[in-house]
């Protein structure tokens, strides 16, 4: 590590503006609980609030521990041997990504529900419930662990393979050369991935709310829902800020841990790919049933679906089409502002790693750890009273995606920042060229592959939201998430399926940039 | 293996692009019944509803072109909207809140969000259908029913209130769907009439006799009429609806239980907004809402039961709406939601 240096002022004023703008929901949460501090006390503290906490905590580790079981060895086995298809078999294992997780759900238990397609094709009375731990933390981990399995793979084919080389040629077994040169270089990126995957397992409502498991966020709904108490809603959100500060402190203990740089910005010497031998069966049998199980049965049902809708005539090609635009306009300037805000973020705290700069990184995140309503209704209230004139517009919606998604951007932008020498720089520097040449022709350019996994993340998020999209659009706007919810909310599965496939298809384009990314060198 | 990635600025310029060209092709608003006109700016009023565009816009529609006014409506949950109501506060843009739960439009009146009606639109809807204060009227009414598949069972079969189906004799053969609110609503009415003891106790023996669980009343009258099961807990105009598009011989058949809370009525419900400033609009609004053309679109297209004086409830419709009992004013405290989902848990319903 450099000794730290001063962070230019034009950077750390935006990355300031960035901060602040991320943590308007949860200021509002502040201004409620403020107004009754009784009884806000009395929820957040409440025996029901910490067993609710606890689950989650408990749903939580599962998904996170899951995700890091699958995307281990497909990270591995798609960057480092010569499993056959590799390429494809990394496109095929990230697609699961664009599956709405209440998408996902209601297609669970489709499939496996009371009544659904196995306990029909089986014949039997009742197969065992669905419902509850089980089926949430799978859903969430079949569609939520590519977040971690992206940067994962990124990071395996950045790291300098002369290591591996040097632990190999003094006899150490491939596994051993694995857990004793490999894992540790990987633990940071671990950590990073896994906090997405984390803070996305707690801020989810679709899954939890279909699939019937009591974590913090459907407790927050339910007190809108069905008690009608904002308060006992904000109190329960300050505790999950709170949660996350924690989540990411510790997450920072494992990245801060160990950083390795190579010292070039290209030129990694390629390496040679493990031969798999007679494991590529078993291999391939792995990276099957995680696609088929993943993607081929969730989308086959909604061709299923589909083809049915199509029959009934219930949706036309001209509406869908201007669904999709409309969705596509968000999702695209969300990314493009999400990906410049994280560029911001990442390059203070990775590059000028101090007190503030860290603290502005943490609060970037303070918009993705809670659930998509308290976000929505955060900005309605400075909207209405701060500038009722943007209230409900394009602008006002696409500024409220940028900050709840934005650390998924964040994420990736610091990992190709870390990855990458600072000396870089520091040459340029002293060549003469001031900061921001330097960060425009240097830096910005050597983090294009993680600019791109930001802004691709964002793009594919803010595709799917739907809460916010409910409430902030300017009136009469709909998107391909907000139809499927209005065609699910009567029963209408056959007609949602046509605008989830139509999200699915765009969403799938990013996906297939983000798998790519790190194929090429910086 | 090495190729070219492309710029990320020029894959988002791209990106941009695309999509804006995309929206000039298809037009910027994708509303459709219900949502107004291609000219945003003309005068209106703005219509925040609970209800999707298939159960009002005819409605909204026939109003829009009779007053040459627009209407724009903002479609989302009920509760939802009903919670950013209470943050816009009087910066709302809203005139009218049209709620598909009796719950939410209380919450948004408990807040004093909600205006007086005039006493012609109060008058219009039976004391039973209205806010005693006059701050929200009914629209329509939906009955908790008993759904049946009358190729299986006959209607004398039927137990004569949902207490009976916990006998062997319909061992897993009823659907019912906890989680939805009308079902909580219900519960929420039994514990009022009956006691926390004796609803716990039915909530089990339910549970125990096999009640099948489905996310939604639609799904049940599916289950039914496909064989899947005989009987089950709903909605009324869902059935009314399947024989609408099924023809005569649709399997399904609607029971409405004569003993105990058999049937339950749950309102759907109107209000105008303090801070609107275009109140006469809204209230002529409502106004064209409990009319006779509105209150007749509501009745035949969705069978639901028509609230206002003097209109009539569809034929097909046998018990008389005098007959069943109206949660949010009869019966249920709405604020004891909370406490209906915490025993629907406690006795493994939800």
């Amino acid at each position: 590590m450099p000794a730290a240096r001063r962070a230019p002022a034009w950077l750390l004023a935006a990355g300031a503006l960035i901060g602040a703008a991320a943590v308007l929901p949860a200021a509002h949460l502040v201004v409620v609980v403020a107004g009754d501090w009784v009884a806000s006390l009395e929820t957040a503290l409440s025996s029901r609030a910490l067993e609710t906490l606890l689950r989650t905590a408990a749903l939580t580790a599962a998904v996170v521990l899951a995700s890091i079981v699958l995307a281990l060895p497909i990270g591995w086995l798609t960057v480092r041997t010569d499993l056959p298809g590799r390429r494809l078999w990394a496109v095929l294992c990230t697609l699961p990504l664009v599956i709405p997780s209440y998408v996902g759900a209601y297609l669970l238990v489709a499939a496996l529900g009371p009544n659904g397609m196995l306990q029909d094709a089986l014949g039997v009375e009742r197969l065992p419930s669905i419902y509850g731990f089980f089926g949430a933390w799978l859903v969430l981990t079949l569609f939520t662990f590519p977040l971690l399995l992206i940067p994962l793979r990124a990071t395996l084919r950045r790291i300098d393979p002369q290591l591996e080389d040097a632990a190999r040629a003094m006899g150490r077994g491939p596994l051993e050369v694995f857990r004793t040169v490999v894992l540790p270089q990987l633990w940071p990126v671990i950590a990073a991935g896994s906090l997405l995957v984390a803070l996305f397992v707690v801020s989810d409502f679709g899954a939890v709310s279909i699939l019937r498991f009591d974590s913090f966020t459907s407790e927050i709904y339910v007190s809108y829902q069905s008690s009608f108490d904002r308060v006992a809603a904000a109190a329960l959100g300050a505790v999950l800020v709170i949660a996350m500060l924690a989540l990411l402190l510790a997450a920072s203990r494992i990245r801060g841990a160990k950083t390795v740089h190579r010292l070039g910005p290209g030129t990694l010497r390629p390496t040679q790919p493990y031969r798999l031998g007679k494991w590529r069966w078993p291999a391939l049998g792995f990276c099957s049933l995680v696609v088929l199980v993943a993607f081929v049965l969730p989308v086959g049902v909604l061709i299923y679906w589909a083809s049915k809708g199509i029959s009934t005539g219930s949706t036309s090609l001209n509406t869908i089409a201007a669904l999709g635009g409309n969705s596509l306009l968000i999702a695209a300037w969300a990314a493009a502002l999400g990906a410049i805000a994280a560029l911001v973020v990442a390059a203070l705290a990775v590059r000028y790693p101090s007190r503030v700069t860290r603290l502005v990184e943490r609060l970037s995140h303070a918009g993705y750890a809670l659930p998509g309503i308290l976000v929505a209704l955060g900005l309605v209230f400075f909207a209405t009273r701060a500038v009722p004139a943007l209230y409900q517009t394009i602008a006002l919606l696409v500024f409220a995606m940028t900050i709840h998604y934005l650390p998924l951007a964040v994420g990736p932008i610091a990992s190709s920042l870390v990855g990458l020498s600072p000396r870089i720089e520091e040459a340029a520097r002293g060549m003469g060229r001031g900061q921001a040449e330097v960060f425009r022709t240097i830096t910005i350019p050597l983090a294009r592959g993680g600019v791109m996994a930001g802004a691709a993340l964002v793009f594919l998020h803010a595709m799917k939201e739907l809460t916010v999209t409910l409430i902030l659009s300017p009136i009469g706007f709909k998107t391909l998430a907000t139809d499927i919810w209005t065609q699910t909310t009567y029963g209408f599965y056959e007609a949602s399926a046509i605008p989830a496939l139509v999200l699915l298809a765009v969403a799938a384009v990013p996906v297939y940039l983000l798998s790519e990314q790190g194929a090429a060198p910086p | 293996m090495i190729r070219p990635t492309p710029h990320p600025a020029r894959l988002l310029v791209a990106l941009l692009v695309s999509a804006t060209v995309l929206l000039g092709g298809c037009g910027f608003s994708t509303e459709d019944s219900g949502g107004g006109s291609d000219e945003p700016e003309t005068e209106g009023i703005t219509l925040y509803s609970g209800r999707i565009p298939a159960a009002i816009g005819p409605a909204v529609d026939s109003y829009e072109i009779k007053k040459d006014l627009d209407v724009q409506v903002r479609f989302a949950d009920t509760a939802d909207l009903a919670a950013t109501l209470v943050e816009e506060g009087d910066a709302s843009p809203a005139d009218v809140f049209f709620a598909q739960e009796p719950g939410a439009i209380a919450a948004v009146a408990e807040a004093g969000l909600l205006t007086e009606l005039p006493q012609d639109i109060v008058d219009s809807v039976p004391p039973r259908f209205r806010d005693p204060e006059g701050r929200w009227v009914g629209v329509t009414g939906r009955a908790r029913v008993i759904a049946y598949n009358r190729d299986v069972v006959k209607e004398s079969e039927l137990p004569p209130s949902p207490f009976g189906l916990t006998v062997p004799k319909w061992e897993g053969r009823v659907g019912w769907s906890p989680a939805t609110s009308s079902m909580q609503e219900y519960v929420t009415a039994l514990r009022a009439k009956y006691g926390d003891e004796r609803t716990k106790q039915w909530l089990e023996e339910m549970v125990d006799n096999g009640a099948v669980a489905f996310p939604d009343n639609v799904t049940i009258r599916d289950a039914i009429a496909g064989g899947e099961i005989d009987v089950g807990l709903i909605n009324h105009y869902y059935v009314a609806q399947g024989i609408a598009e099924g023809g005569p011989d649709y399997p399904v058949g609607v029971y409405f239980p004569p003993g105990g809370l058999g049937s339950l009525m749950l309102l759907t419900s109107v209000g105008v907004l303090e801070s609107s400033e275009r109140k006469t609009e809204a209230f002529d609004f409502v106004r064209s809402l409990l009319g006779d053309e509105s209150q007749a679109f509501f009745t035949s297209s969705s069978k639901e039961y028509p609230l206002a004086r003097g209109a009539e409830a569809d034929p097909s419709l046998s018990v008389p709406i005098e007959q069943i009992p109206v949660s949010g004013t009869d019966l249920v405290d709405l604020k004891e939601l909370q406490a209906t989902i915490d025993l629907m848990k406690e006795s493994g319903a939800l």
